[in-house]
């Protein structure tokens, strides 16, 4: 059976019509074809990256497409405390989680006030907060690396959490200002109808209802907290406080030739790793986040 | 904005509570209830978007009012006119954005620019081409759909920096790179492989980004619209020209808007896979955390309101010239005037 068969039905139906099957046989394998290639470019990549952390460090320049020996070797080095991964990951987990909760009040006041209040300048404060996501993130670090060194917030959490939110805060607002606009108005004016005040319809209906986009914000605004790295990279120089992605790109040896690898390509894989498991597990919710400003 | 001094349990009180003006005529009160009301959720609003604009006032007023003040100091230490040796901050003027027209600094500051330019030009059209082939592709696919889309949000998934570093290992001199092409480049060092090193990853990574974007456009097309177009005798890159592509131009102009604004301040790839310091890969932002990295906050600040300000005018030429609906500011003005005559339609 070719694709174009399971189309749909009239398709099917009017295909019979035409005796071309040849050529349709052909198109059904470009299609083919053209699936296996977006599906190598994408995850090639990334294959070699764990292939190459399961190899041994003698075997670090073979290019077998399975590591042989296979090997952890990596793993337990990236672990063994000389470098502080764990606390890397643990820090880049507290800067993440931090920044996405605060966004997310602060979205969640600020979505509802957009989708749901009459107010002048409705349409001037959104666009102001969205293009305050265009805001180059080196122009935010460079004056404010200068005020937090004045007032030593230098290698702290919020050094990092408070510059973060320049960018998840617009993400959030928008994101749930999309998904709140999309949900009926009538439900919430029932339960003011029915004597509920504007914040218990916000509370006990709105915001029920709003779950699913908010849960899809916060995964948006947690992947962009957990791969952001200028921030962090400027605002922290003490290994204890540095998070994961800056953390890797120190992972260097003395040289050139002596950077090691196999170490690298481990941590990188531990750092992706729960970003994978999340977009395998809400990679529907992940795709409506991320089209629902632009598919309008 | 309205003062944001009333509390919480007053606005509230406010919206509620129209009872007395039901008394008089029908109609005034309908008004004036009306009026009562948007001035409540005026205030209510200003209060629950206080919390989001203290924090933006913070994290981008302060810097962007910071930086070009600051870029109009000089950190450096000098005589002055007198012979005297001065430190700390004198105020320079124009001076810091001067010195970028002649002279070393001005030199490294063009090649940065030129780079910036040159890396959001090449990546973000070939970012373009790639997603809408890749959108093209796996609109036609009905199996395995939900295994190709997340297979495709794993390159947007991994953290630049970690591709960096994945592509540095690629790119190594003895990496698989090489092995593939049967070349010996050293794609990390300087020069025109290292550009390419730098586009190739951010092309792998970006494209589909832009790819599930435009297939969300894609697929809000309807059928019929095709069906139509094949009984007139469209062939495929007709239906393409006449049909796909107009239809998700609106979804598309976003898209790339996005990819241009984020190439512009691209940072953490060169960084990673090349380094700092490279000339054929610094970027604006490299040059400006150099700047700051070394102390010179004047320079510093300088390159990073040019920055912005380059930012911001492509940003404007984007949405001015080719009608990028970003905000949705026109649904939105839909929505109210429905809201408004949905509430009139209630009161009477």
């Amino acid at each position: 059976m070719t694709i174009t068969e399971l189309r749909s039905l009239t398709r099917a139906q009017k295909s019979k019509e035409i005796p071309a099957s040849g050529k349709r046989r052909w198109g059904s394998y470009t299609v083919y074809a053209g699936l296996v290639a977006i599906l190598v470019y994408c995850l090639a990549p990334f294959y070699w990256m764990v292939v190459s952390s399961l190899r041994r460090t003698v075997d670090i320049f073979e290019n077998s497409l399975l590591p042989a020996p296979f090997s952890v070797e990596n793993y337990v080095k990236v672990f063994d405390g000389s470098t502080m991964f764990g606390q890397a990951l643990l820090n880049s987990l507290i800067v993440a989680g931090v920044t996405t909760a605060a966004a997310l009040v602060m979205g969640i006041f600020a979505a509802y006030a957009i989708s749901r209040l009459n107010f002048r300048f409705k349409s001037l404060i959104l666009g102001v907060i969205i293009a305050t996501s265009m805001f180059p993130g080196i122009s935010v670090v460079v004056p404010l690396l200068k005020f937090f060194t004045n007032i030593g917030w230098i290698n702290t959490y919020q050094a990092m959490i408070v510059p973060n939110l320049s960018f998840a805060i617009p993400l959030a607002v928008w994101n749930l200002t999309t998904f709140m606009k999309s949900l009926p108005f009538d439900l919430e004016e029932a339960a003011m109808i029915d004597g509920c005040t504007k914040w218990q319809a916000f509370r006990r209906v709105l915001l029920p209802l709003a779950a699913p986009g908010i849960f899809t914000t916060a995964i948006l605004t947690f992947i962009h907290s957990w791969n952001e790295f200028i921030i962090a990279l400027s605002m922290v120089n003490d290994p204890r406080i540095q998070t994961a992605t800056v953390a890797i790109s120190k992972f260097t040896g003395a040289t050139e030739f002596q950077a090691p690898f196999g170490e690298q390509m481990a941590a990188g894989v531990i750092v992706t790793i729960p970003l994978v498991i999340m977009v395998l597990l809400f990679q529907r919710r992940i795709v409506e986040g991320l089209t629902s400003g632009a598919g309008k | 904005m309205t003062p944001t001094t009333t509390s919480p349990l007053g606005t509230v009180k406010e919206t509620r509570a129209p009872g007395p003006h039901q008394s008089t005529a029908p109609l005034r009160a309908k008004k004036r209830r009306l009026g009562k009301g948007r001035l409540g959720e005026g205030r209510m609003a200003a209060l629950l978007l206080s919390p989001t604009a203290v924090v933006l006032a913070l994290v981008i007023a302060y810097p962007l009012i910071s930086a070009i003040h600051q870029s109009l100091y000089s950190d450096q230490t000098g005589i002055d006119a007198d012979g005297f040796v001065t430190e700390g901050e004198t105020f320079v003027g124009l001076g810091n954005y001067l010195n970028l027209l002649s002279g070393d600094a001005g030199a490294r500051f063009l090649n940065a620019f030129g780079n910036t330019t040159f890396f959001t030009l090449t990546t973000v059209s070939l970012e373009t081409i790639l997603g809408l082939i890749l959108a093209l592709a796996m609109n036609r696919a009905f199996r395995g759909r939900s295994f190709l889309r997340a297979s495709i949000l794993i390159p947007w998934a991994v953290p630049t920096a970690v591709s960096g570093l994945l592509w540095r290992w690629i790119f190594q001199s003895d990496g698989i790179a090489n092995n593939l092409l049967g070349s010996e480049i050293l794609w990390t060092a300087e020069g025109v492989a290292s550009k390419i090193a730098v586009i190739v990853a951010e092309v792998w990574k970006t494209a589909p980004f832009i790819g599930l974007l435009v297939l969300a456009g894609m697929q809000v097309i309807p059928e019929e619209v095709y069906e139509a177009a094949k009984i007139d005798g469209a062939g495929w890159w007709r239906q393409l020209g006449s049909i796909t592509l107009p239809l998700v131009k609106p979804t598309l102009l976003v898209a790339v808007l996005f990819r241009l604004l984020d190439a512009l301040r691209m940072f953490d790839l060169p960084f990673v896979l090349i380094g700092p310091g490279k000339d054929s890969v610094e970027t604006l932002s490299m040059l400006a955390w150099d700047e700051s990295n070394q102390l010179r906050y004047g320079s510093a600040s300088a390159f990073a309101v040019i920055l912005f300000l380059y930012v911001a005018v492509v940003a404007v030429v984007f949405v001015k010239v080719l009608g990028a609906d970003v905000t949705g500011t026109k649904e939105l003005r839909l929505a109210r005037k429905k809201t408004r005559s949905q509430k009139a339609g209630t009161a009477s």
